[in-house]
């Protein structure tokens, strides 16, 4: 019997508000109005359209043609591009928040991609899956197989994550490269935010992905 | 199977092509001894006219006016019957109601660039001191005299700022220095198909298109008007080298592949046997019944000068420091005159002056020529961006 079959599995969907996803109206609100933002991985601009109504001046890049093309097609100033390639660039403080919505898993090198982040923009706002969600362990664990969700559903040989980190990790890098935590959530299953005061393992557990409000440490 | 005769159209006379040049059957601006246009090369022309179409209605504030930046060896006539070919506008696809650039709701001018032969002055004119052809007395005109004159064009037409400049190939370079010459006049650009500069191989090859006009016996050091010919073998080969940069391998396969023109064998001679030669004689022949040969020389030397990062330290960048216009810049995957690489290279330029830039590469196989033809994509992303660009300007719908 898979794990699959034994965990109560409660579908996929998110919790909704209106048209838009839990974690692009978490990081919307993190996002001071009527600053200059830049999405790295934009994806069909759904979170660059959020930001617009909010009177935020919005850039994306995007690797995919067919994203750029549709985000273009929506009006939104997107550039087809690659975060491990193309951030380079970009000049220094170009932007007041660049944003990096569960992409940092899917870069070559994380590292110099959230350096970059914190370059080209004074803060950088990251979302990624959390590998150390229960689930993942659980399907490690006891399955014995490299976990699948439902916001992960790709296979290991197919996947285009191939950097995935624990919510600790990222911390961990964090600290190694003095970046300075603002504001962190965890968001469950259903995109709620774990509560605040329960300590670090508890969002490392239950948490199904990190939302991070990062500034530039002071000098170490 | 499509079948190209290797028949040329009905001729058009030469007659009838240099009455066009002095007397164009569109709308015309004269500027007088008083509004010269300060060449590049250091010669005030004077007297010039300029050629231009409009389509659509200006609106009471001013703040429709897309102007449109046509290629090398195209016209003002964008959207109407051509005077001398009596074929559809060169971009009807594009532009009208309800298309991408709708003319219910834009003004949309354009006009034939200064060096042209369809109306505005160029070496194919009479020039007035002489009361002959201009012919290679005419000055060398660049890509930034072009758009000098078409701001002049603007300011008889009492028009302060565009809405947008839209252009592809040597029009899309047209729109680039628009936005680095008159940034403050241009709210948005939309450069397709184009370039910074004129690479190595481009030069190349326009150096073989001109070099195939000038050895022509029929060019007589370009004063072949006076001599009664017009080196039509020499223009048209250039042509045919030139329309074979527009295409791809891809397009050209899958349009002619081997095929045999109206017979199933060889005939062992150099006749056209292959449908791919047939159809670049056509091509040839009949580019060289509407186009002056001298106008190609200039207008190809204009497209070889075009740099913009030279006019301006060498650093592309420095073009467009602070500039306010919205980019959209559009590439098409099989463009191998103007690749992708070149559109991403203006994008990184404008990314470093912060300006609010869309990028996109369009997926075909149609090569350069893929925007003027059918590629719904292009179509919708121009669309978008036009009306993107109407509401921030605070441009309302005509009536609504």
């Amino acid at each position: 019997m898979s794990v699959q079959e034994v965990l109560p599995l409660n579908g996929a969907a998110k919790e909704q508000s209106g048209q838009f996803r839990a974690d692009h109206l978490l990081v919307a609100e993190m996002v001071k109005p009527g600053s200059r933002v830049l999405d790295v991985g934009c994806g069909e601009g759904d979170l660059l359209q959020l930001l617009e109504t909010r009177g935020i001046d919005g850039r994306g890049i995007e690797l995919s043609r067919e994203g750029v093309n549709r985000c273009v097609a929506k009006g939104l100033a997107v550039v087809q591009g690659d975060a491990d390639t193309d951030l380079v660039n970009y000049p220094d403080d170009a932007f007041d928040y660049v944003i990096l919505s569960q992409t940092l898993q899917a870069t070559r090198q994380p590292k110099v991609v959230l350096e970059n982040l914190l370059r080209i923009g004074h803060r950088a706002i990251v979302s990624f899956p959390n590998f150390g969600f229960w689930k993942m362990r659980l399907q490690l664990l006891i399955g014995g197989h490299m976990p699948r969700t439902e916001n992960l559903p790709a296979t290991w040989y197919d996947t285009a994550n191939i950097h995935f980190c624990t919510i600790k990790d990222f911390v961990q890098l964090c600290d190694e490269i003095n970046v300075k935590m603002e504001r962190a959530v965890a968001l469950d299953l259903y995109g709620r935010p774990v509560p605040l005061n329960l300590p670090w393992w508890v969002w490392n557990m239950f948490g199904e992905q990190g939302v991070f409000l990062l500034s530039r440490g002071g000098g170490k | 199977m499509v079948v190209v005769k290797s028949v040329p159209s009905p001729a058009i006379s030469a007659d009838e092509r240099s009455h066009e040049v002095d007397h164009p059957s569109s709308l015309v601006a004269r500027f007088g001894a008083d509004q010269p246009l300060r060449l590049d090369c250091g010669v005030d022309l004077s007297p010039f006219q300029i050629a231009y179409q409009t389509y659509g209605e200006l609106n009471a504030d001013r703040s429709n006016v897309i102007l449109i930046c046509h290629a090398l060896t195209l016209d003002q006539h964008v959207a109407n019957v051509h005077p001398l070919t009596g074929k559809p506008g060169w971009w009807e696809i594009m532009v009208g109601p309800g298309r991408p650039l709708d003319t219910d709701k834009y003004f949309i001018v354009c006009s034939n660039v200064i060096g042209g032969c369809m109306g505005s002055t160029g070496p194919a004119s009479t020039n007035p001191a002489t009361g002959k052809v201009w012919g290679l007395d005419f000055p060398i005109i660049t890509i930034p005299d072009m758009v000098r004159a078409q701001a002049m064009l603007l300011d008889r037409l009492g028009i302060e700022t565009l809405l947008c400049v839209v252009g592809g190939s040597m029009g899309g370079m047209q729109v680039l220095q628009w936005t680095a010459a008159y940034p403050h006049r241009v709210f948005s650009a939309l450069p397709t198909a184009c370039s910074t500069r004129h690479s190595a191989q481009n030069i190349a090859f326009h150096e073989l298109g001109r070099q195939a006009v000038m050895a022509d016996p029929d060019w007589h050091g370009g004063r072949y008007v006076d001599q009664g010919t017009h080196p039509h073998r020499g223009l048209a080969v250039a042509r045919m080298a030139g329309h074979i940069t527009y295409l791809s391998d891809a397009a050209l396969h899958r349009k002619f592949g081997r095929r045999m023109q109206d017979r199933e064998l060889p005939t062992f001679s150099f006749d056209a046997d292959f449908q791919v030669e047939s159809y670049l004689r056509y091509q040839g022949s009949s580019f060289v019944e509407r186009f002056d040969a001298n106008t190609y020389l200039y207008l190809t030397r204009a497209m070889d000068y075009f740099d913009i990062a030279a006019d301006h330290g060498g650093v592309l960048a420095k073009a467009f420091t602070d500039i306010k216009t919205r980019f959209c810049v559009v590439s098409f995957t099989s463009d191998w005159l103007f690749p992708t690489s070149e559109s991403r290279a203006l994008v990184h330029a404008l990314n470093a002056s912060s300006a609010r830039v869309s990028f996109a590469e369009i997926e075909t196989d149609r090569g350069h020529d893929a925007f003027l033809l059918d590629v719904p994509e292009f179509f919708d992303i121009s669309r978008a961006f036009l009306q993107s660009a109407g509401k921030a300007r605070g441009l309302t719908a005509k009536g609504g």
